[in-house]
């Protein structure tokens, strides 16, 4: 398991005056996003994920991280985009919550960025459901648009569906 | 709360434990001294304690109950009514205790004048002499045999002794306790006096003196020797230390399959010395976990006196294997269990008295509790030897409740028909005691002791006895699996529940049949279900499987017995269990998850949730004979067994309470300073709004500072908030009503997370808020029908959702299956629209839907689907049975709106 990042640590003191946030860019199917730094564990490459049966098709499946179960979610596919072709690697951001580890399965990480709180954006009103359910707004950057993933929604859309 | 008296309710309570058995042995053994001594000693170090402490409540009781127990030492007849007198200050000690520790040390208020003078009014009756005498002649002969016989002559003797030894206890005892620090000198002295009260005087005084040496070496005990031997460690340390032992046993094992790879690697020396060290720690901490099953059977002698008392019947109860031991956690989930085996045995297990006499038995039935290890199991028997299983009965009942055909029963061995007492709702009790045969009896005890992965056996002879066997395994924490593949995927299966592994070829003796595609295979002389895990698992379809060749894991779940087909078998091996993440906790047919030596994570079967799933496959077959769709069957759950997300609290009581989480439209937390008192209610500024405060009850009351949570419900732009104590868990849990209440605000009691818990009626809180809440939104949608026809064969979503929709203004009328809303839309009830659920028996939603479809009267009627599973097919479905709208249960605010759409929509037409 190849271990590129790990960001958890130094995050604190660069968000200080509160007026910046950090965020890990991410690339899923061409779309830039943006997962605020606090929130990110680590950045692996998945390997041997072992599928489970019956899950949400968004679940990928669960995979041994250093000796914890990690949850692998598929973003592509909680996108409603198509799916990676071929043997494209895989990467994914992995995040702690609810004291849980969650990995979301993205194309590619790009850069951090730090990017004034109020320069970002409300979702565009036109924007498609379901991606609105789990943006949290939309930072205009030079040439390409970032949007926020507001992990805790995901997670919680995710963890307790609506239809009981 | 402090240290001191978080120690002295840990300690006190253990106290308390060893006193509640220790007076049924005194009971039954009145004459032992030593028994005696012990009761008294642990009472007197709870009073002294609490006097230190300052608990004045507490230091009463334990100070008349030992009184009491004085009088006992001094030789007054010990008589049940005493012993009951102060069993029940003991419970009223443990209730003081239990509240000091929920209220953080503060003694409850309270009276205890009633027991206390009770406890006084037999210390005193004690000292007349009525009762005296009678025991009199016993005492003597225990002091007379230390010294001589007791010539006839020498009655004034005893009169003289027994002066002197009713002196000798008001006066000296305390006269010792005060004046321990200047001992011996006093006690030396003593001896003068009592050469004239004789030798017995002398007796009398080595007790005291030992009393005094005894309590002597207790102090200086606890100084050095107990506490030096043994530390208390919090358990949440011990949970960490054995995580941390798991984690290390699983690096071991991927270091050891890394190593295999390797032949010649210089590793292999150290690692093994790892592995061994890594072997000796598992074992050590798993050590510090287990615990001697006699701590959860403490309760049990007292609970059986009790029974014996309120039944009437003499009951012996004998332990063998007290200190077998058992990881704790194990240890906790089995004790409610096993004190409801305990009750059944005794009340209708033992046959009363004069039965027994009549059929040749001692006049005193026994239960005998035994436990041994066998085989990384511990094996629990709780055996009577009183009247047996009543075969007839269970027949009757078994077929009364539709659980075998008289055919089936006639074909059945004497076991498989006791068996049935497992089953649900099974209680075969002819008449309601108030200790047990209300329906909730062994099916319970089988579920709480498969949840831990253990099994339950019943083995019974009429006139001779029965006899239940638990077998569970040791520990939770490591489990030994069977690692089989399927479909490329590799499982774990818990060896407990595997009896047997079958190789199956086409061409062999074991080849897999069909009954009209349902496999099967004939083992021996049984007939065996089959299923493949792929399919089981929704990993390919039927057709695709090579089912003619590969492995049978026979599973034995309960009294379900079936195969499941896999492609290979690989090895086993011991995994730690990890639970599942929450997102993936609903999947009934995984128990959790762990990784192997290998690294890669593997999915550990739960074989309740495939022997759960063989029972649904089969109704699914039955509904497939009614040329129903298959997928249609299996949604055919009934509503109550899909787990809910819950919200549990406390309010106004200790007792958990429940509402469903969809309901509650957030939790929020105000500073107490924040609430407003005006016009006689509590109210807090809410988002720019008032939003007034509602209590569960009268006595129920917002805290005096800090912050006060509460669950906030809001509709149509009014908000309310319910004030609770603490917010307690969110589970994801079946919800089914056992109990249905008549106090308003309670719809019922249900089983959640094992404990009894009240659901809350939220129906009855929103006109507390507001007491136009209902009539409000009457009035102002008085233009539209309002009349509404609910169908819903789910009682617990009738009472969630009527009070919803009448909330949002319409009258409801409800019916509980589609035959029944047939019934009411021929008498000619009139309705704006109607409601269904899609999920019920007989006649689902969407039959019921298109039939109404056909009624010209009801070709127009707006009808909304509710259902549970909302999928694009099915909501197609909906739209093809002539639905004007599906909508997801639980989606309320979804509901209101669709209602709204389609009765305007209707009124549009109509105008």
């Amino acid at each position: 398991m190849t271990n590129l990042t790990t960001v958890k640590d130094h995050n604190d003191n660069q968000q200080g005056g509160g007026d910046y946030i950090q965020f890990v860019t991410v690339v899923i199917g061409g779309q830039l996003f943006g997962i605020p730094i606090s929130q990110v564990h680590d950045v692996f490459v998945p390997e041997k994920v072992t599928r489970v049966p019956l899950a949400p098709p968004e679940v990928e499946g669960v995979l041994n991280l250093r000796g914890r179960i990690v949850t692998a979610i598929n973003m592509r596919r909680r996108l409603h985009l198509e799916p990676l072709s071929g043997d494209q690697g895989m990467m994914a951001v992995g995040i702690e919550y609810k004291s849980e580890s969650y990995g979301l399965v993205i194309d590619a990480v790009g850069e951090v960025l730090n990017l004034p709180v109020k320069e970002m954006e409300s979702n565009p009103s036109n924007l498609d459901a379901r991606w609105a359910e789990i943006s949290g707004g939309v930072h205009r950057l030079d040439g390409q648009l970032m949007v926020v993933l507001d992990v805790d929604r995901l997670l919680t859309s995710l963890i307790e569906p609506k239809a009981a | 709360m402090d240290d001191l008296l978080r120690e002295f309710l840990t300690e006190t309570n253990e106290s308390l434990d060893v006193v509640d058995v220790e007076l049924v042995k005194f009971e039954q053994d009145p004459n032992n001294a030593s028994i005696l001594d012990n009761i008294f000693r642990l009472v007197h170090t709870i009073k002294g304690t609490c006097g230190f402490l300052g608990l004045p409540r507490l230091e009463a009781i334990a100070h008349a109950a030992e009184t009491l127990m004085g009088k006992f030492r001094d030789g007054v007849p010990v008589t049940p009514e005493a012993v009951s007198l102060v069993l029940s200050s003991i419970d009223r000690i443990k209730e003081i205790l239990a509240d000091l520790e929920s209220s953080n040390g503060e003694e409850p208020a309270g009276d205890d004048g009633d027991l206390i003078s009770e406890l006084e009014r037999l210390s005193l009756s004690a000292d007349t002499g009525d009762a005296f005498e009678v025991e009199m002649d016993e005492e003597a002969i225990i002091v007379q045999t230390l010294e001589r016989p007791l010539r006839p002559g020498e009655v004034s003797l005893d009169e003289l002794e027994r002066a002197f030894r009713e002196a000798e206890v008001e006066i000296d005892i305390p006269v010792a306790e005060e004046e321990q620090s200047d001992d011996q000198d006093d006690l030396d002295k003593e001896p003068e006096i009592a050469v004239l009260a004789k030798p017995a005087m002398a007796n009398e005084q080595d007790e005291a003196k030992k009393n005094i040496s005894s309590r002597g070496d207790q102090k200086s005990g606890n100084g050095q020797g107990v506490s030096n031997q043994s530390i208390r460690v919090a358990v949440e340390t011990l949970e960490h230390l054995m995580t941390m032992v798991s984690e290390l046993v699983l690096t071991r094992n991927q270091l050891l399959e890394i190593v295999r790879r390797h032949e010649d690697s210089e590793f292999k020396v150290p690692l093994q010395r790892l592995s061994n060290v890594t072997a000796e720690l598992q074992e050590g901490v798993m050590k510090t976990r287990m615990q001697p099953i006699g701590n959860a059977w403490q309760k049990l002698p007292r609970i059986v006196r009790d029974l014996s008392q309120e039944l009437n019947k003499p009951i012996n109860l004998e332990m063998v294997g007290a200190d077998t031991e058992l990881d704790r956690q194990v240890l906790e989930l089995i004790k409610d269990p096993l004190t409801h085996m305990i009750r059944n045995s005794a009340d209708h297990g033992l046959e009363s008295p004069e039965d027994r006499v009549a059929a040749g038995k001692p006049e005193k039935g026994t239960i005998t509790l035994s436990a041994y290890h066998e085989g990384g199991h511990i094996l629990i028997e709780v055996k009577d030897n009183g009247r047996g299983l009543n075969l007839d009965g269970i027949k009757r009942k078994a077929l009364a409740n539709g659980l075998a055909t008289e055919a089936e029963i006639e074909k059945m061995s004497d076991h498989q028909v006791q068996k049935f007492i497992f089953a649900a709702g099974f209680s075969t009790a002819e008449k309601v005691t108030s200790v047990s045969g209300r329906g909730v009896g062994m099916d319970v005890v089988r579920n709480n002791v498969e949840m831990i992965g253990g099994s339950i056996d019943v083995r019974s002879v009429v006139g001779k006895g029965t006899s239940f066997i638990i077998k569970i395994p040791l520990t939770l924490a490591i489990v030994s699996t069977l690692i089989v593949e399927a479909s490329g995927d590799r499982f774990a299966i818990p060896q407990l529940s595997v009896m047997e592994l079958v190789r199956v070829q086409s061409n062999s003796e074991h080849r897999i049949e069909r009954i009209k595609d349902r496999p099967v295979l004939r083992l021996r002389n049984k007939l065996l279900p089959l299923v493949h895990i792929s399919q089981l698992l929704g990993m390919s379809a039927e057709g695709e499987l090579d089912e003619d060749s590969g492995f049978i894991v026979v599973m034995q779940v309960g009294s379900q017995t079936f195969g499941v087909v896999v492609d290979a078998v690989f090895h086993t091996e011991e995994i730690v269990v990890k639970p599942m993440s929450s997102m993936l906790r609903n999947l009934t047919m995984f128990s959790g998850n762990t990784i192997l030596g290998d690294g890669a994570v593997i999915m550990i079967i739960d074989p309740n949730g495939v022997a759960a799933a063989m029972a649904s496959h089969a109704s699914s077959s039955m509904a497939a004979a009614v040329e129903a769709a298959e997928e249609e069957a299996v949604g055919t759950n009934s509503d109550t067994d899909m787990p809910i997300s819950l919200l549990l609290f406390r309010a106004g009581s200790q007792e958990p309470k429940a509402v469903p989480l969809s309901l509650v439209t957030r939790l929020e937390e105000f500073e107490v300073s924040k609430i407003e008192r005006s016009n006689g209610r509590d109210l807090v500024q809410y988002r720019g709004s008032l939003m007034p405060l509602v209590y569960v009850n009268e006595h129920a009351r917002h805290k005096e500072e800090g912050t006060q949570p509460m669950l906030v419900f809001s509709d149509l732009g009014r908000s309310m908030g319910l004030v609770v104590d603490e917010i307690v868990d969110i589970v994801e849990d079946r919800m089914s009503i056992e109990v249905s209440s008549q106090t308003p605000g309670v719809l019922g009691s249900a089983i959640i997370k094992s404990k009894a818990t009240e659901i809350m009626d939220l129906g009855h809180y929103l006109p507390l808020a507001f007491d136009d809440w209902f009539v409000r939104k009457e009035v102002s949608r008085s233009t539209l029908s309002k009349n509404l026809l609910f169908v819903d064969d789910s009682a617990f979503f009738r009472n969630m959702l009527t009070p919803v929709l009448k909330a949002a203004g319409y009258k409801v009328s409800v019916c509980d299956s589609a035959s029944a809303a047939f019934e009411l839309l021929e008498k000619g009830a009139s309705f704006g629209a109607i409601v269904t659920d899609i999920e019920m028996p007989d006649v689902n939603g969407f039959e019921f839907c298109a039939a109404l479809r056909n009624d010209p009267r009801f070709a127009r009627l707006p009808i909304i689907a509710l259902s549970a599973v909302v999928t694009p097919a099915s909501i197609e479905q909906g739209r093809q049975a002539g639905f004007d709208d599906y909508v997801a249960k639980f989606d309320r605010a979804g509901l209101i709106a669709s209602l709204k759409d389609v009765m305007t929509g209707e009124l549009e037409v109509a105008a």
